[in-house]
């Protein structure tokens, strides 16, 4: 339990600190971002005083309030879940961007991460427990799929699938024509059918690293003293390679699927803009594109809180599979 | 080979009466790129309830024929012939090499369980003592409730002198002879005919050692299995066991009782071996290091 607050504890110093640092970075910035927003935003139509006014309060150029004050103010924003209002797409507000991209952005690059993980986990784990064997052998090609650029990747499997066999759809998420976005079969059937080739790349540039590192953990703790002695107790073979080689030699790739899990969100940008997904990286693309700074900080905001939540999750799970971890009291 | 060695006159020794491991002419090869035969044409044979004690200098392949007897090993390793006997004592007679499969994994620990090398290392540090003991009724007896598996575990431990509450405890949690005197109480479990000790003190400081060994001793009197102690210590031996067999080169080079050995040993290496530890009361300097060359390579 102690262990599991102080986990918390320094969880919320770094959010503290992520956050002030995020309200800060603009207000250090030289320059007056708000005239450039404004007429940049004058230039589609007119510009609401709630607009000039959402955009100075986020980005922090209103110089009536000492700094404590807008400080508050910011953090009054963030629990409210108001991030100020998109330029790009204006006149959506950033948290109904964020709320509408992300669910994309989860379900298929976080989806694609964890079969990536559980797939090259449980090959690694094959591999290295029947060294020599065909799932040993398939590493050098799939080490070889993830040295190659994904973009490059990306792109001829899409030219592949998508344009030559025709199997698989060219771009988006859904087909927007024929279904209609909730709970409905025709729509769920129809996100699958258009994630499935993005998921399909993404899971065959990563899959050989999380094989690799799996087979050589599980290589070394195969010749620990445990194994021969739980070999010398008469374990079952598949118990020895579940519960004692595979269960110690997957604690490293835990901590990289920690990593990886925290850049979901933010490593998202490539698959999403090859494909055109309406994920959150395309949506990132485009604000960088058009200046759309309330957009940036708002993404900004979730891939720190998604990179931060990540690691703690790892963090406290890290203690309990891996008891040496633990502090002691 | 055992037929030439001098064992004391007298009474018939229990190792030809009531035998419980017969090994006959056991060879061990690593057939790496340059064949290595760790184990040549060794014979033994070995006593209910006695102790027999296997000395001799690192690589001369002690630890490997240990391996072989339950059959550990792992390539390169090969046992290119002879034969290994176990008589239960229940009156049935196994084959051991001839052993496959699940029957081989029964065989295992239900009757010769082992002590390795490095007890620091024989436990799992991921799992809790619990479990590993557990693992081992889980295995063997299937049709075990878990308290009653749960009230073993909590005996053994206490029969080695180690608190109940340490089931909970992680192998990094106990000191060096508690994590030894867990295996051994690992190795009770099951109430096996015979005991392999890989060298089961070498790591741990003389006090410790000598707490276990007496833990040992008292252990084997009281429920009378055999231990193959394996040691480089030939005085540690000479206190502990029955019959010594001292190994060099793959080869036992003599094999007599305990005080024969050491107050008549016949070959010129137990010799040696025996005037490589200073005495306390002899002169000063007076012991011979110098034990030739070796070609058996480092085993494990």
């Amino acid at each position: 339990m102690r262990f599991v607050l102080q986990k918390l504890g320094f969880y919320a110093v770094a959010l503290w600190a992520a956050v002030t640092l995020d309200f800060l970075i603009p207000r250090l910035m030289p320059g007056n971002p708000v005239d450039q927003l404004v007429s940049k935003l004058a230039q589609k139509g007119q510009v609401t005083p709630e607009t000039r006014r959402a955009i100075e309060l986020l980005l922090g150029a209103d110089l009536d309030q000492p700094l404590w004050q807008q400080y508050l103010g910011f953090w009054g924003q963030i629990a409210r879940g108001d991030l100020g209002r998109s330029v790009a797409y204006f006149p959506a507000s950033v948290s109904d961007m964020i709320g509408q991209t992300l669910p994309w952005t989860l379900g298929l690059i976080g989806l694609s991460t964890i079969i990536s993980f559980l797939l090259g986990v449980g090959l690694g784990t094959f591999a290295g427990w029947k060294r020599g064997s065909w799932v040993d052998n398939l590493i050098p090609s799939l080490t070889m799929l993830q040295s190659v650029p994904y973009f490059w990747l990306a792109l001829i499997l899409l030219y592949v699938f998508g344009l030559i066999l025709g199997v698989s759809p060219l771009n988006g998420g859904y087909d927007p024509w024929n279904t209609f976005p909730g709970w409905n079969w025709a729509f769920i059937q129809s996100v699958i059918y258009y994630g499935t080739l993005p998921a399909i790349t993404i899971v065959v540039s990563s899959v050989g690293g999380w094989m690799l590192g799996m087979r050589n953990m599980m290589v070394s703790t195969l010749s620990e003293d445990y194994i021969l002695t739980a070999e010398a107790k008469g374990i079952h073979p598949r118990r020895i390679m579940r519960a004692y080689a595979a269960r110690n030699a997957v604690l490293p790739s835990v901590a990289g699927f920690a990593i990886s899990l925290g850049f979901v969100v933010a490593g998202s940008i490539v698959a999403e803009v090859v494909f055109s997904y309406p994920g959150i990286g395309n949506m990132l693309l485009q604000a960088v594109n058009s200046n759309d700074y309330a957009l940036m900080q708002g993404i900004f905001l979730v891939i720190t809180l998604s990179v931060l939540g990540a690691n703690l999750l790892v963090d406290l799970l890290y203690g309990v599979i891996d008891p040496r971890t633990r502090a002691r009291s | 080979m055992t037929a030439t060695l001098p064992t004391t006159a007298g009474r018939a020794p229990r190792h030809e009466v009531d035998p419980v491991l017969e090994i006959t002419d056991l060879s061990i090869e690593y057939q790496a790129e340059k064949v290595v035969r760790a184990v040549d044409h060794v014979s033994l044979t070995l006593g209910r309830g006695e102790v027999l004690g296997l000395a001799g200098e690192s690589g001369c392949g002690k630890s490997t024929l240990a391996y072989g007897i339950n059959r550990l090993l792992k390539t390169p390793a090969v046992v290119t012939g002879g034969s290994v006997m176990f008589h239960s004592r229940e009156g049935h007679t196994i084959d051991v090499r001839a052993l496959e499969g699940d029957d081989l994994r029964f065989f295992r620990w239900e009757k010769i369980s082992m002590v390795f090398q490095g007890a620091m290392n024989s436990l799992n540090p991921v799992k809790k003592v619990r479990d590993q003991l557990e693992d081992v009724f889980t295995t063997h007896r299937p049709d075990l409730g878990k308290k009653v598996r749960r009230e073993r575990c909590g005996e053994l431990l206490e029969r080695v002198g180690v608190d109940r509450n340490r089931l909970n405890a992680y192998p990094h949690e106990l000191s060096g002879g508690m994590r030894q005197r867990v295996m051994i109480a690992m190795a009770m479990a099951l109430d096996p005919q015979v005991m392999i000790m890989d060298e089961p003190t070498t790591a741990l400081d003389v006090v410790v050692q000598r707490e276990i060994l007496r833990e040992i001793t008292r252990l084997r009197s009281e429920l009378g299995f055999a231990v193959v102690f394996i040691t480089h210590d030939l005085p540690l031996l000479l206190e502990i066991s029955d019959r010594i067999a001292v190994m060099r080169e793959g080869r036992i080079v003599e094999l007599a009782e305990a005080l024969t050995l050491y107050t008549q040993p016949q070959h010129d290496y137990t010799k040696t071996l025996l005037g490589s530890f200073p005495s306390l009361t002899g002169e000063r300097g007076g012991f011979v290091r110098d034990t030739g060359s070796t070609h058996a390579e480092e085993i494990r």
